[in-house]
């Protein structure tokens, strides 16, 4: 039995989504710029996808841009909103358990003159809402958060944090983990990145919400796509299946994504010696995420052996990064090296099964028995 | 993420079913090395003949990533039956091509492992000197 289990990474792309998005490639493949009827109709449909993602915001149609992915729309509000402002201003607050489209984007700007403030967070990934509020400056340009945790599942208090960065500057939220599986409004931010293949559409599409009346430089110039913000021949078919996949996704299957999750947690807690569970428990945590440390066993090993048996999770172990360091939210969390490299993530989906589930949770034992007896940790 | 693509089908058979791990007990000598903060522990148990100096048994323990076991477990795979001086000789390119080849970025697996392997021998050397 296949158990794909890394749906943090990527999900399986419904076949509904599929399905909406095949007559846009060899049939109605016009240019949404083109002024002829073909040219309309993708106009027509990409302006309808358009309105699905704003209703699910709760935004206007006029403040969701199309863009890549997440990576480019996390690139772009950064990017764009300092070089807005710099030099006027020229801070930037963001946490330390960032994802990689937003660390490593202020990372670089920092070497263009940004001055970046990095949050800590507790041990259980929530920042510190005064740590936030004492960081903010009159130069400060916007605060950059993670909705929802892609390591952890920490969904941090966006109504508390919105409370204080309004009306001194600008809150971005990434929100790649979070879409569809929590709830999340415009009413608590000023610019959201969402995207589509966490949410079974395709990959290659997300998109950027943008408060009306916010200035940003675009990341992508050229033809003057999306009102001159993001130039670049729209991607219809990915727009397409991405509405669709955002008007698909329904609470009854985030409940269930929440109970298998919760089930997995309390199984490998009770019956595994050793272990120990990173991230909040809760309705503070992703529906879909768990993430636990196996003492004494090294993460990639023990992907690896659960690769074997065809069950596929993710690990945050230094042996699996190019850099050999292990993850830097786990380090975040305060987690000792031996801890953070001895941990895997397990992401579900709403295809995820209770069988799939069960079966991965029989096997687990076993294999975590036969790894420490491996282990010079184990006395 | 995990993945066992990369790596050879004898370094996953090695990684997936090693033979010679565990604890000798009364080894003449164990060496370990390793350091948490970068990810690899390894611990190497030698039993010697003091006549002929060869290694009768080699045991191995492995906190590591599917590279770090597999080449500690090829390594006591190539060391049983050789003396010493043998052993000493062993290098990591003979341990990398037993494995059928080893990804560039986990070389340094093992490297940690003839490291074990000389600690290993160097106690056995310091014990026997001191008469013990």
């Amino acid at each position: 039995m296949k158990v794909y289990l890394d749906n943090a990474a990527t999900t399986k792309v419904d076949e509904k989504v599929v399905k909406e998005m095949l007559p846009y490639f060899a049939e109605q493949y016009g240019n949404a710029s083109s002024m002829h009827i073909e040219g309309n109709n993708a106009k027509n449909a990409l302006e309808k996808a358009r309105k699905i993602i704003a209703n699910s915001l709760g935004a206007k149609t006029s403040e969701i841009y199309f863009t890549s992915g997440g990576t480019e729309s996390n690139n772009w509000a950064i990017k764009g909103l300092f070089w807005q402002h710099y030099p006027k201003k020229d801070h930037i607050i963001t946490t330390k358990v960032e994802h990689d489209a937003t660390l490593k984007t202020c990372k670089w700007l920092e070497s263009q003159g940004a001055k970046v403030t990095y949050l800590d967070v507790d041990k259980e990934g929530f920042i510190d809402l005064k740590q936030l509020e004492n960081s903010i400056t009159s130069k400060t340009i916007l605060v950059s958060i993670i909705h929802g945790n892609n390591e952890i599942g920490t969904i941090q208090d966006v109504e508390a944090i919105y409370k204080i960065t309004k009306g001194k500057t600008l809150l971005h939220l990434d929100a790649c983990q979070s879409y569809t599986k929590t709830e999340l409004s415009v009413k608590y931010a000023d610019l959201i990145t969402i995207n589509s293949h966490k949410i079974y559409g395709p990959k290659g599409v997300g998109a950027l919400y943008i408060k009306d009346g916010i200035e940003i430089v675009p990341l992508i110039h050229g033809g003057g796509h999306e009102k001159g913000k993001r130039s670049g021949t729209e991607n219809i078919p990915g727009v397409i299946g991405f509405a669709k996949a955002v008007e698909m996704a329904n609470k009854k299957e985030v409940k269930k994504m929440q109970e298998l999750r919760d089930y997995i947690i309390k199984n490998i807690l009770e019956n595994i010696k050793n272990t120990k569970l990173n991230g909040p428990v809760g309705d503070k945590r992703l529906t879909n995420n768990v993430n636990i440390s196996f003492n004494d066993i090294e993460g990639e090993a023990l992907g690896g052996y659960l690769e074997n048996k065809d069950i596929y999770v993710s690990t945050g172990s230094a042996c699996m990064s190019n850099t050999l360091k292990s993850s830097h939210v786990l380090q975040a969390i305060k987690l000792n090296p031996l801890q953070a490299n001895s941990s895997i993530r397990i992401s579900l989906s709403k295809y995820t099964t209770q069988k799939e589930v069960d079966y991965f949770l029989e096997k687990l034992p076993e294999i975590v028995t036969k790894l420490r007896r491996l282990s010079p940790l184990v006395k | 993420m995990p993945s066992n693509k990369g790596y050879s089908k004898k370094l996953l058979r090695n990684f997936l079913n090693p033979k010679n791990f565990g604890e000798i007990k009364n080894p003449d000598a164990v060496g370990k090395v390793g350091n948490p903060t970068c990810g690899d522990i390894m611990w190497m148990y030698l039993k010697i003949d003091p006549k002929t100096e060869k290694i009768k048994d080699i045991k191995f323990k492995t906190y590591g990533c599917a590279a770090a076991i597999a080449s500690t477990e090829q390594l006591t795979i190539i060391a049983k039956g050789k003396t010493l001086k043998e052993a000493e000789k062993i290098t990591m390119k003979d341990v990398a091509s037993a494995l059928e080849g080893l990804p560039q970025i986990k070389l340094h697996c093992s490297t940690m492992a003839i490291q074990a392997l000389k600690k290993s021998i160097e106690e056995y050397r310091k014990k026997k000197k001191n008469g013990k």
